[in-house]
């Protein structure tokens, strides 16, 4: 899987976590471009991109990402692992 | 930015077909956002960690439920503040019912921060918490508690050798765990919340996960929380009266294994043996439910005297005839025979719980008739019993002695409808009964029974308010009321408690008929009628002139929706009644009175 499919998924995941049928979603996307994304959506968030990649992040992970480039960055990697 | 938090505040359409037990977080976090019909039920969550996302899978598994649950979400770690002061969120909030959650994970942090020598009395300390907050609780709020109860953390410090060192977390937790349910005993507006069980059920790595307790303060996982969920909306849904009463059983390859008609007495699989083990286990459970008070029936696809012969004669059978309240074998289609079942017991049929291991029985039946319950039993006998214990059918909030008796009760209520066949008349079939009745104002020791039938009634019952035994036992002590509960035997036996009466008093003049309502075992045998005279009596004993009267419809009570009316009571406005005590005319029974 390539960056752009995963890019993808996760966008269609944001969807469903924040509610918002038509979010777009970029690498330089972060937390404060969208409405719904708080602490405790971005676990949402989270725990349906490890449910969905079968992958599981790491605390630092979780906490450390700055914008959706880095989860791609970090996801990446998990799934490389796997 | 912080945590959000607050009044977690929506319902949703409710969708009957949505049986699944288990949901996902996200299906619950929707259904949370949703608005429902029905009556709301207000809550609040208290906790020691954060609890957010535990709120929100509650109030989404209550609205799938058909639960319109408002949820008050209190902020993290307040819970000694919220409590003590009656004029905080919380108490202001006025919640039914308080979820008092403390997770393990912040005990063992304080235990660890204790001295060593302080640790041996972690369990008396917590306990003594608690308690202190129940306390405050009832005082400042009077809500129900639904106490969730403690999760293990087994740090190994000593190895397993833990588990007999007093000083030890693992063998404080257990002792707390102990100590808890010895409190709830003696507590009846505490109710308690098998959170201990979801852990065990779901194993530590799948029920926690340390990232999200150090990022988070969450001490479950979002794939656990649908399962806490469910345990905690159980307790709620058993308080409003959803309750299952009785079991439906199949035969063939449900209650042993094979065919009664093909392979006959020597071949069907049941006690120690090969598969037979399997389902003598499940016997075992059944038998134990019906102890419990659950009714069993059986309903199968057979000749009559095939499908009775192992209750009869096998002797590796755990259940006999006797234990079968109604049992339904011939060759009809089993939703016909099933209806027959509800009608002999007058029970609803949401209350029954339908178990076949035939898909085709399954589906013919879950079309036929919506409102029951038809598990999707494992195709393995062997999982059937693991499988049913998850569902978690049989959630109560009262226990009671006296419902052991049922069976034999149901089992009278047969020769009780063989003799009437042979009477004339109905008047001469009710003096043969050689009833004999009372009526007496609530007593400690009926208190859960009570209870239990203002939980249960749904059919016979005037205003269908829900009580629990700490209220009964409030309304009792109460001098705003004046309380009765009626008994009824006759020549086949003992039907117990089965009506119950409560009156508060308006003014010096009125009485206003609270709560009225009588198990439909008993209809149509004069109870309606002794029941009213001792109403009346007991109001002009107190010196009141007026009796006030309401008919509250539900789906369920229309057979009652004239009963006023017939009792001679006048209709004021649309459901509303009045009768002047001076002018009743006391109806003639063939009750004897008693005591």
């Amino acid at each position: 899987m390539d960056r752009e499919q995963m890019l993808e998924q996760i966008q269609e995941l944001c969807r469903e976590v924040f509610e918002d049928d038509e979010l777009e979603i970029t690498e330089s996307t972060t937390a404060a471009d969208v409405e719904n994304w708080d602490s405790l959506t971005h676990l949402s968030l989270i725990h349906e991109i490890e449910t969905t990649f079968r992958v599981k992040f790491t605390m630092g992970e979780i906490q450390g990402v700055n914008d959706v480039g880095e989860l791609v960055d970090v996801l990446a990697k998990r799934v490389n692992e796997r | 930015m912080p945590l959000a938090q607050g009044i977690l505040h929506f319902c949703m359409k409710c969708s009957n077909k949505e049986e699944q037990s288990v949901y996902s977080f996200m299906e619950l976090k929707k259904a949370a956002k949703q608005q429902i019909e029905g009556k709301e039920v207000k809550a609040a969550v208290l906790g020691n960690c954060a609890t957010q996302f535990f709120s929100m899978a509650i109030c989404g598994f209550a609205k799938k439920k058909g639960l319109n649950l408002n949820l008050y979400d209190a902020d993290y770690n307040q819970i000694e503040a919220q409590l003590i002061n009656p004029a905080s969120e919380v108490c202001e909030f006025g919640p039914e019912y308080v979820i008092l959650w403390l997770a393990t994970d912040k005990l063992y942090e304080e235990f660890l921060d204790l001295d060593a020598a302080q640790r041996s009395g972690f369990a008396d300390l917590v306990m003594e918490r608690l308690s202190h907050y129940w306390d405050l609780i009832s005082a400042n709020i009077g809500a129900r508690i639904l106490q969730p109860n403690f999760t293990e953390i087994d740090d190994k410090a000593l190895g397993q050798y833990s588990c007999k060192v007093e000083t030890s977390f693992i063998y404080q937790i257990r002792k707390l765990n102990y100590l808890l349910g010895e409190a709830m005993r003696t507590r009846r507006e505490v109710y308690p919340v098998d959170l201990l069980s979801v852990q065990v059920q779901m194993g530590q790595n799948q029920f926690y996960d340390a990232a999200l307790y150090y990022n988070a303060k969450m001490t479950v996982t979002l794939d656990a929380l649908p399962f806490v969920a469910k345990a905690v909306v159980d307790v709620l849904l058993a308080m409003a009266g959803r309750i299952k009463k009785c079991v439906v059983l199949d035969l063939d390859n449900t209650l042993w294994g094979g065919v009664i008609g093909d392979d006959g007495m020597g071949g069907i699989e049941i006690g120690e043996l090969g598969r037979g083990h399997a389902f003598s286990d499940f016997q075992r459970w059944l038998k134990q439910l019906k102890e419990c008070g659950v009714i069993l029936t059986v309903c199968s696809k057979n000749n009559e005297d095939t499908a009775k012969e192992p209750f009869l004669h096998h002797e590796e059978m755990i259940l006999r005839l006797s234990d079968i309240s109604v049992f339904v074998a011939n060759w009809e289609d089993k939703a016909t025979n099933i209806r027959r079942i509800q009608e002999t017991l007058n029970i609803g049929m949401d209350s029954m719980v339908f178990l076949d291991d035939n898909p085709f029985e399954r589906n013919l039946v879950r079309q036929m008739i919506p409102e029951i319950e038809v598990p999707e039993l494992p195709e393995d006998p062997a999982l059937y019993l693991g499988f049913l214990q998850q569902c978690n059918y049989f959630d109560t909030v009262s226990y009671v002695g006296e419902s052991a008796d049922r069976t034999r009760q149901y089992q009278a209520e047969f020769e009780r409808k063989k003799l009437e066949l042979t009477y004339e008349s109905i008047d001469e079939y009710l003096k043969s009964l050689e009833m004999a009745g009372e009526a007496k104002p609530f007593e400690p020791v009926r208190y859960a029974r009570i209870a239990q039938l203002t939980q249960r009634s749904n059919q016979f019952n005037l205003r269908t308010i829900r009580y629990t035994e700490d209220e009964i036992a409030r309304i009792a002590e109460d001098e705003k009321y004046l309380t009765l509960y009626y008994t009824l035997r006759d020549k086949f036996g003992d039907h117990g408690l089965v009506a119950v009466v409560i009156l508060e008093k308006l003014s010096e003049e009125e009485l206003f008929v609270d709560t009225w309502l009588m198990s439909c075992r008993v209809l149509k045998r004069g109870m309606e009628e002794f029941i009213v005279n001792r109403m009346v009596e007991t109001a002009r004993k107190g010196g009141f002139t007026t009796l006030k009267a309401e008919y509250l419809p539900t789906p369920k009570n229309k057979m009652v929706q004239d009963i006023y009316k017939t009792m001679g009571f006048t209709e004021t406005q649309e459901n509303k009644y009045s009768l002047k005590v001076q002018d009743y005319v006391e109806k003639s029974v063939f009750i004897k009175e008693e005591g």
